[in-house]
């Protein structure tokens, strides 16, 4: 303290270089005084680095004739190699239609379900009713992948399925909605929303419970109607959220969880339902074709994070909201 | 003036019309959401509590037909889901640990101002949440850390969730800054104060982390697809996915049985049974941690 105060009080000012080296102190201090804050986060960084950062680099494999005896690092450049056989690969665009017609498919009716189900939550006072519903359709989202996509298995099978059985009781011919092609990416995305429209719903109720009351106190004076409210008062008050998950999802769309629709596919509807990331899974790990699936990969990613960064600069210039 | 104040009257009864009508509809439209959630449920439920033939012939709807427990009973005697369960058990209770444990050593600090190099190792950690190397590079990482087919490679790759982490971080950041500097002064040590008082006042947070990475790890079927080959290390979801989606139930299920109308059966119902039975820990546990789990989303959606 004392120190700090003579030198401002000095005819001469300290130079940048003195200055740099106080500051650099100053950080030496804290670092030496909070010395436990790095004992904390040492174990938690290490595997971060490790398990984030070593694998990204790990994607030069990419370039490279990988092989199991000399390693990522000793194996030979293969230049573009990889990348021009990806590009020649006709399946490949045929993958990574897939891939973008199921994500902005899934986005066209998954993206507004849950701002619906919110506000129409909010329309109606807090009771056993609103409870239930609430609690009921958050439960799917603790489901696993693998329950519901039996779920569906067996609810839509044309032998002993709920979905055969309504339409044998209407006098039609049960449907093998898991055997054609055409449905696969209806089943996928409604099933989604099934599963995730409720969990989706919390964020926009929590933002919809911080409207300022006031604001409806004053359309009430003015008339409004309950649907005049939520058009002026509610949606305005969830742009800024909108506009958050719009980047996220948006900035997700290529990179389509595996998960689920590798479970989904059967040798019947692989037309519709192969895409980048199952293909990554087949060529890579059961083909063992490592630096072909790892451009795959690599391409997949890069194209993930330029979208992310275009889309938020996007919200950026048009609206106030954005990531960073 | 009588005239105006009358139609003003009017207007405002056939709004209060409009505005029930339009409450009546959301009332239809939620119902008809619950109706749409629950039913697929409920068949499942009510099918694994009917007889193999009743399931065969397609005569549940959302009640038990001939009420019986054979598809139970073959679930129980199924040695695999035995394993499975016991597997399932092991990696989501010190995979949790682990991951509760790691997660909260890393945001307190990024939640101090004091703690310096923060902002450098939040753009560090951010950064991974929108960039990663992929599947391949992954693989051959835990490969060459010679933890394929060994059960650490249910544990280890998935030590942490970064969105967890801040998560974790913006509930530290909302304790009082004032308690730290008390204590500081008072001579605590920084390790001392987040055991002794942080941790103790952030049970609502650790709930939330419990809960999220218990489930996590409970559902979790992709890296033991992966990384596991010993059906002696598979967890649930591994074995439920052979049977329930691969069509291959190993014999010991189908112990005598012997005519093919009734193990054909046996075997639709057996699905039932095994979708509720492995669903049951998360969906029993649900209701009561559910609070909890509405307030997390709720802390992380505060950042954005």
């Amino acid at each position: 303290m004392e120190a700090t105060r003579s030198k401002a009080a000095s005819p001469h000012p300290p130079g940048l270089a003195a200055r740099r080296k106080r500051a650099g102190s100053q950080a030496g201090r804290k670092i030496r005084k909070h010395w436990q804050f790095y004992l904390l986060v040492f174990l938690p960084l290490l595997y971060i680095v490790i398990f984030k950062y070593v694998p990204m680099f790990g994607v030069i494999i990419a370039f490279k004739e990988y092989n199991v005896v000399q390693g990522i690092l000793g194996s030979p450049w293969a230049g573009l190699k990889y990348f021009k056989q990806l590009f020649d690969t006709p399946f490949f665009w045929q993958y990574f239609k897939n891939t973008l017609e199921i994500s902005l498919y899934g986005m066209a009716i998954g993206f507004p379900a849950p701002i619906i189900l919110a506000l129409a939550l909010n329309e109606i006072r807090n009771g056993l009713f609103k409870k239930s519903v609430q609690m009921i359709t958050y439960a799917p989202y603790f489901i696993s992948t693998v329950v519901i996509v039996s779920i569906l298995i067996v609810n839509l099978s044309p032998n002993v399925g709920l979905l055969s059985n309504i339409f044998r009781s209407l006098g039609m011919e049960p449907i093998d909605f898991m055997g054609k092609a055409g449905y696969f990416k209806t089943i996928y995305v409604l099933s989604d929303v099934w599963q995730f429209t409720g969990y989706g719903a919390i964020i926009y109720i929590a933002a919809l419970s911080g409207v300022n009351p006031d604001l409806y106190e004053a359309a009430k004076v003015d008339g409004a109607s309950r649907f005049q409210k939520i058009v002026h008062i509610d949606l305005p008050s969830l742009v800024p959220v909108i506009v958050i998950m719009l980047i996220l999802n948006l900035g997700q769309i290529m990179g389509l969880g595996f998960e689920k629709i590798y479970l989904m596919q059967n040798p019947l509807n692989l037309n519709t339902s192969e895409v980048i990331s199952t293909y990554v899974y087949k060529i890579g790990l059961l083909g063992a074709n490592f630096s072909f699936s790892a451009a795959i990969g690599l391409f997949n990613s890069v194209i993930n994070f330029v979208l992310l960064i275009l889309v938020n600069f996007i919200a950026k210039k048009i609206s106030s909201n954005s990531l960073w | 003036m009588v005239g105006g104040a009358k139609t003003v009257q009017s207007t405002k009864i056939r709004e209060a019309v409009a505005d029930r009508l339009f409450l009546g509809i959301v009332y239809l439209f939620l119902s008809l959401v619950l109706i749409v959630i629950l039913f697929p449920l409920l068949h499942v439920l009510s099918a694994s509590f009917s007889s193999p033939a009743a399931v065969t012939s397609g005569k549940v709807w959302l009640w038990p037909v001939n009420f019986s427990l054979v598809g139970y009973k073959a679930v129980f005697q199924n040695s695999d889901i035995l394993i499975g369960f016991g597997n399932s058990l092991f990696y989501s209770v010190v995979g949790t640990l682990i991951n509760v444990s790691f997660t909260v050593m890393l945001a307190y600090p990024l939640a101090r101002k004091t703690f310096y190099g923060r902002g450098l190792i939040m753009v560090l950690i951010v950064f991974t949440m929108f960039f990663d190397g992929g599947l391949i590079p992954n693989y051959l990482l835990v490969k060459s850390l010679g933890m394929v087919n060994t059960r650490w490679a249910m544990i280890i790759p998935g030590a942490l969730a970064v969105f967890q982490v801040i998560i974790a971080r913006t509930f530290f950041q909302s304790l009082p800054d004032e308690l730290a500097e008390a204590a500081e002064m008072d001579g605590c040590s920084d390790m001392r104060f987040f055991l002794q008082v942080v941790l103790p006042l952030s049970k609502p947070i650790l709930a939330v982390l419990f809960l999220m990475y218990a489930i996590g790890h409970w559902n979790a079927y992709f890296n033991a697809l992966i990384y596991l080959k010993d059906n002696s290390m598979f967890p649930l979801q591994i074995f439920l996915r052979n049977i329930l989606i691969l069509n291959s139930e190993n014999s010991d299920m189908m112990t005598n049985v012997n005519s093919l109308l009734v193990q054909q059966g046996l075997k639709d119902l057996l699905k039932y049974s095994l979708i509720v039975v492995s669903s049951a820990p998360v969906l029993i546990i649900y209701p009561f941690v559910q609070k909890h789990f509405v307030k997390g989303v709720m802390i992380g959606s505060l950042k954005g």
